[in-house]
């Protein structure tokens, strides 16, 4: 059978480019698909016309475009999809192995993502209500109401979302799906390596009801993305610091970079900490210690080399498995190279003192290993003197944290902007410092994994708010 | 005439040009003092041993392009043209010294050759042009007002410094860069609201932005004569069907520099899944896609550097090798000689090239 190849989505309308990309096996380097590619002109172009989208998306009540997302969830996790052209499709299964395939992630993991996915679409109205605080959805329909007894009224921010996705990690594409429930159509530039997801979401859509012009799918180049960020009113994107940093301050932009996770321990558990080596663990390395809600850093008053040596232990030993292995942990890279590059990163830092990796003693080889194929990183614990180590306070593409002792008095200043803090103590009054500190976006209080969010509870940044504004309105008896 | 008989012919006329102008320019009464200089510290001689191109290709080594940069520009002059004033035109320069190449006539001659291939359906006699680009030290800039007059007509300018541009975008002032092209495209939105004009010169980048913010068509534009940057398939076929929306305003690409003179397009769209290939104005030039390392032409629809040889009264230039590479496409009935298409930077497909917004 021929390569599948994955064209542009314009405004919905499949659109060839003479200029394709390879999505690749992480192993063998075979090729999954070809992926058309367009100039920025194109995107461009098409946003002249959003208006036209966003009138197709407001033919519907909120409500029914609530029970098209669910339909869409239950169609993305077991439906039979279009896949690219000449009729192909693709069945949830495929899907499955197809991204294991491609990105790296074994099958267990993709099958997370895959449900996390379905339980975001599934449960729009869930989330909508969580995001709007209770408004009524037709009251998003009119575009005025009232609540709790005041008149609301809102107004879109924009015609268009624009998305600058990543490759990383499949679950990331729950944060706009809400948008399509908002009416606000999606121009998304997908992950270079991973069309799979952002693809078969929007063809789910469409094949629940959806009207298919609300869907731009554009593959494109750095001036394709900058054009996406610069011309819709609203975008968010997805990167490294390096990336992120440039729209930092930008109100438009909604910038996810790495999250800085982290799991702190009060004076008043500490002594218990082996109880809570578990939730240390599955903080740094569920989904393969790819998201920006896993732990990157350990931060406790004590004992921080004995809880290094001991997670050390409990992660040291994990090694590659098949793909299809249940118990599968670690993801193998998509980009041999970018594995190579943690690998030295970490390794030169380890040069300057104060700082032990306690994961070394309990692996078996190197870091960085040929396995099952492909080329993975195995999980690495540091022990880090201060949080004035390079390697203290730093997130790496694999299963990765520092442990480090910080006096309990000093830690909410040590840490940093911090995506999840989850802090088991049950202090109040380090409670109260928590509940108060501005740099934690989502806060856990007590021993609950930092890799677990609350779909109602927006934990970096509100789509909501971002998407539409409230005004004041004054309307004649 | 059949292709292979017009390929022979065309040859031969390049060959009989060829020997013209060796003698030209390498005997002491017409050559200029550079190649009459050069000739001396060789040990063999042009004038009795340059019989076609074939020898230009296999006895003459690269032209240095330091030699245009470091030399004064009166070396250039032939005997017969002392004493007259010349253009000095640039090429380069957004670091350090531009080339500079000399003329006189040449820029009208090919210039006056090139309007011959325009459909003046598309670019109306006696009407408007204006041309949004390069201008300042570029050939270019009297080039295309000559165009405009020998269609008998007049044309309005739009400046845009690529050298600025380049050193914007190298610094990664990326939101300078664009409030510059905003900046030329405003000044070329006003010529339009204010004047009639049906003829436009412009880069790919200004057409797109134009056409961004302007309907082109409902403006006047009636044809858009193209070059400067890279035009890959998708982006001849985006510029061609969206742009210029699918034929109704006529899109002319040209492949071109100071050095050469312009080059013409092949026909191309949909059936040739828009591949630009360009035709040199043989025999006055000479494009050969070749692999530097043999000096040989590789094969037909395959990548090589692209080799330009210039071969004017006013200017002898063998074997530059120009910072393109291009497949090597056969000769076409209206050109019968070898092509270059879709031209790119050399190298383009291993490192970034700042081409810019230009």
């Amino acid at each position: 059978m021929n390569t599948p190849h994955i064209p542009c989505l314009r405004l919905g309308k499949e659109y060839r480019s003479f200029n394709e990309s390879e999505v690749k096996d992480y192993r063998n380097g075979a090729v999954k698909a070809t992926m058309s590619q367009v100039n920025a002109g194109v995107i461009r172009r098409d946003l002249l016309k959003i208006d036209q989208a966003r009138e197709a998306l407001q033919k519907f009540t909120t409500r029914e475009l609530i029970d098209i997302s669910a339909k869409a969830g239950e169609l993305f996790l077991n439906g039979t999809l279009p896949l690219g052209e000449g009729g192909r499709s693709q069945s949830g299964q495929d899907y499955l192995e197809t991204l294991s395939a491609t990105s790296g992630l074994p099958h267990v993991m993709v099958k997370r993502n895959m449900d996390k996915i379905h339980y975001a679409l599934t449960h729009v109205e869930l989330i909508l209500n969580g995001l709007t605080r209770g408004i009524d959805p037709s009251i998003l329909d009119r575009g005025f109401g009232e609540q709790a007894g005041s008149p609301v009224c809102f107004y879109p921010t924009t015609n268009a979302l624009g998305l600058v996705m990543p490759s990383n990690s499949p679950a990331v594409n729950s944060l706009w799906l809400p948008s399509i429930a908002l009416k606000i159509p999606i121009i998304m530039k997908p992950g270079r390596d991973e069309p799979w997801t952002p693809f078969r979401l929007i063809q789910s859509f469409i094949a629940a009801g959806c009207p298919r012009e609300a869907f731009g799918f554009y593959p494109t180049d750095h001036e394709g993305a900058a054009d996406i960020l610069r011309l819709c009113n609203r975008a968010l994107i997805f990167g490294d610091k390096s990336t992120t940093d440039l729209y930092a301050g930008n109100p438009g932009v909604q910038v996810h970079g790495p999250g800085f996770s982290k799991v702190l321990i009060g004076e008043d558990e500490i002594e218990n900490w082996p109880d809570f080596i578990d939730v240390m663990a599955s903080s740094i390395s569920d989904n393969g210690g790819r998201s920006c809600v896993n732990a990157s850093a350990i931060i406790v008053p004590k004992y921080a080399k004995e809880i290094a040596d001991a997670l050390g232990k409990r992660l040291g030993s994990l090694k590659p498995l098949p793909v299809d292995d249940p118990n599968a942990v670690l993801s193998g890279f998509a980009n041999p190279k970018m594995g190579e590059w943690i690998d030295g990163a970490i390794d030169a830092d380890l040069c300057q003192k104060g700082a032990i990796d306690t994961t070394a003693i309990y692996r078996t080889g190197p870091r960085l290993l040929q396995a099952e194929g492909g080329t993975y990183l195995c999980p690495t614990i540091v022990y880090c003197e201060s949080m004035d180590h390079p390697l203290s306070n730093r997130e790496f593409l694999c299963p990765y944290a520092s442990v480090v002792e910080v006096p309990q008095p000093d830690m909410l200043n040590a840490i940093g902007p911090t995506l999840v803090v989850s802090a088991i103590t049950k202090d109040e009054t380090f409670k109260r410092q928590l509940l108060s500190a501005s740099n934690i976006e989502r806060l856990n209080l007590g021993p609950i994994s930092t890799m677990k969010i609350s779909w109602d509870q927006p934990h970096e940044g509100n789509m909501f708010e971002f998407l539409y504004k409230r005004r004041s309105i004054g309307m004649a008896a | 005439m059949s292709i292979d008989e017009k390929v022979k012919h065309a040859a031969d006329e390049l060959d009989a040009h060829v020997v013209e102008m060796i003698k030209w320019h390498f005997s002491p009464d017409t050559g200029s003092p550079f190649w009459l200089d050069w000739a001396k510290e060789q040990n063999w001689d042009p004038l009795n041993e340059i019989k076609n191109f074939e020898d230009i290709c296999q006895k003459f080594p690269n032209f240095e392009d330091e030699w245009l940069r470091d030399l004064p520009n009166e070396v250039w002059v032939p005997q017969p043209y002392k004493g007259k004033p010349f253009n000095i035109f640039e090429t380069g320069g957004t670091t350090g010294m531009p080339k500079q190449r000399i003329g006189w006539d040449d820029f009208r001659i090919d210039y006056t050759a090139f309007s011959e291939t325009l459909k003046d359906e598309h670019f109306p006699r006696d009407d408007y042009w204006m041309m949004v680009g390069p201008t300042g030290p570029r050939r270019l800039r009297l080039s295309i007002e000559h165009l405009a007059n020998e269609r008998g007509c007049s044309c309005y300018f739009v400046d845009l410094d690529p050298r600025w541009v380049k050193r914007l975008i190298a610094s990664k002032q990326f939101d300078q860069a664009r409030a510059y092209m905003d900046h030329a495209v405003d000044q070329a939105l006003t010529i339009l609201k204010h004047r009639k004009v049906s003829a436009l010169f412009t880069t790919p980048k200004l057409l797109e932005a134009l056409a961004e913010r302007k309907d082109l068509i409902k403006a006047g534009i009636k044809g858009v004569f193209c070059g400067g940057t890279t035009m890959d398939k998708q982006y001849a076929r985006f510029l061609v069907e969206e742009v210029c929306e699918g034929g109704k305003i006529g899109f002319v690409p040209t492949y071109g520099n100071t050095l050469m003179g312009l080059a013409r397009h092949h026909p191309f769209g949909a059936e040739n899944d828009y591949s630009i290939a360009y035709y040199a104005p043989q025999p006055r030039a000479v494009l050969r896609v070749i692999n530097p390392d043999t000096n040989n032409t590789v094969d037909y629809d395959s990548w090589g550097r692209v080799e330009l040889t210039t071969l004017t009264k006013e200017f002898f230039m063998p074997r530059f090798l120009e910072r393109d590479e291009a497949l090597r496409r056969k000769p076409w009935s209206e050109a019968p000689w070898d092509g270059v298409a879709e031209v790119r930077p050399f190298g383009a497909m291993e490192k970034n090239i700042v081409e810019g917004v230009y």
